[in-house]
């Protein structure tokens, strides 16, 4: 039997001489869930910390959903939830522009100030 | 900035270990092949849910149902992880669906391979989620930042699975002889398409490889296939059970366990949709998306309609 052999991965099958179905239907994503970005309280006095995202009708049911997938061992105690699109993000190509100037800045860090071992409790 | 000056900062970023997130710039090569990894990942742990799925209703006792309830919900969750993580590539969750469902996208094919006993219970925990911890563990440690984050996840949760496959089979490996044939059994039919998992040989690789280059794997096929029957040689005896494997033997100049030749043609045929069962594991998630689309819409309804509700109060 010739089989063409190329570079194939656990969850990585190539496209071609697998088999695949060529074409698909396409899907219009705007009949999509909308998708909301999970926020989640470890413990009582920690900050809601990104978990995840996840598809759902609405908020209740981001809630519920989130419960059910990001904490089936008792990962969180509360949960936030936000539609994506209502998330603003700093830009990558800017990160110079807005994180530079504070890398020359080391005196705002208390190890910058060399102090004699007699001064305690500072 | 030019594409080659892009690709230079990019390799950069990667040699020195900085993880990729979605808004950075990355090759488009790199985003398909990340796309089409999590992807199918994705949809293997989906479809992963069917062969154990069909053993819910006849687990042996509530204890094991419970378990096994968990474990397979534990699946689905990981289908959500990764689906997230691969949406953060820019592609719509529904047509990952979609083309899961026509038979363009794929899944690892050790499920297309029936589960016919509960011993097999046993023996997908331990043997089928063992090969793939090994391949996710690896896989924490990838390039591309939302599908490490992913695996990390999948990580913590995906050891419990290996640990009760083997529990099944070490109480039936101390039953009754009936019951510890059907754990031999279970061995044999898994063996082999368990160590297929990795994927083929790296000799049979003509192309640079271009996915260890980009830090999406860090280990190759071979490797990874060795560390997992070394591991395997030597918890079988544990079991007091046999691997179906005549030429299985400890090499000790290797200091690794030599083992026989895997079926390639069964591998390519499986993988090319004619394994034992690909066409019913279709069926049956055509079957559960189509059945619960009733569902779905009765929910964006729902939606919308409290929404509605909600304006007409503010106004």
């Amino acid at each position: 039997m010739q089989i063409q052999v190329k570079k194939f991965y656990y969850g990585d099958i190539p496209d071609s001489g697998s088999g695949s179905a060529p074409s698909a239907k396409q899907v219009n994503p705007s009949e999509e869930w909308p998708l909301w970005e999970v926020f989640i309280r470890s413990k009582q006095g920690l900050d809601h910390k990104h978990a995840g995202s996840l598809h759902a009708a609405d908020a209740e049911m981001a809630i519920e959903n989130a419960r059910d997938v990001y904490t089936r061992r008792q990962e969180g105690i509360s949960i936030w939830v936000v539609e994506s699109k209502y998330i603003h993000a700093s830009k990558p190509e800017e990160s110079g522009m807005l994180y530079d100037p504070a890398e020359d800045k080391i005196y705002r860090h208390p190890t910058f100030y060399d102090l004699p071992d007699a001064v305690k409790h500072m | 900035m030019s594409v080659h000056e892009l690709e230079k900062l990019f390799q950069d970023k990667i040699d020195q270990e900085i993880k990729i997130e979605p808004r950075d710039w990355m090759p488009e090569a790199y985003r398909k092949t990340n796309l089409r990894q999590i992807s199918q990942h994705a949809h293997s742990e989906i479809v992963g849910m069917l062969p154990e799925g069909n053993w819910i209703g006849r687990a042996p006792s509530l204890k094991r149902k419970a378990i096994l309830l968990a474990k397979v919900q534990d699946e689905g969750g990981h289908g959500l992880y990764l689906y997230s993580a691969a949406e953060t590539l820019g592609f719509s969750r529904d047509q990952m669906i979609e083309d899961l469902h026509s038979g363009k996208a794929k899944y690892s094919s050790i499920f297309n391979y029936p589960s016919l006993t509960w011993a097999d219970m046993g023996a997908i925990g331990w043997l089928v989620d063992g090969a793939a911890i090994l391949n996710q563990v690896m896989l924490c440690r990838t390039s591309y930042g939302p599908y490490a984050r992913a695996m990390v996840r999948i990580c913590k949760e995906e050891s419990f699975h290996q640990r009760q496959g083997f529990e099944i089979l070490l109480v039936l490996s101390r039953g009754t002889e009936a019951q510890k044939a059907m754990c031999q059994d279970a061995i044999n039919r898994w063996w082999w398409p368990s160590l297929m998992m990795f994927g083929p040989k790296d000799s049979e690789s003509t192309n640079s490889d271009q996915s260890m280059k980009w830090k999406i794997k860090r280990k190759s096929n071979d490797e990874l296939r060795q560390q997992f029957v070394d591991m395997i040689a030597e918890q079988v005896k544990v079991l007091g059970m046999t691997l179906p494997d005549p030429d299985l033997v400890w090499n000790e100049s290797r200091k690794h366990y030599d083992f026989g030749e895997i079926n390639w043609e069964e591998f390519w045929n499986v993988v090319k949709g004619n394994g034992p069962c690909n066409k019913q594991r279709l069926e049956a998630r055509r079957k559960a998306h189509d059945n619960g689309a009733w569902v779905r819409e009765a929910a964006s309804a729902y939606a919308a309609k409290k929404a509605a509700r909600r304006k007409t109060v503010a106004a």
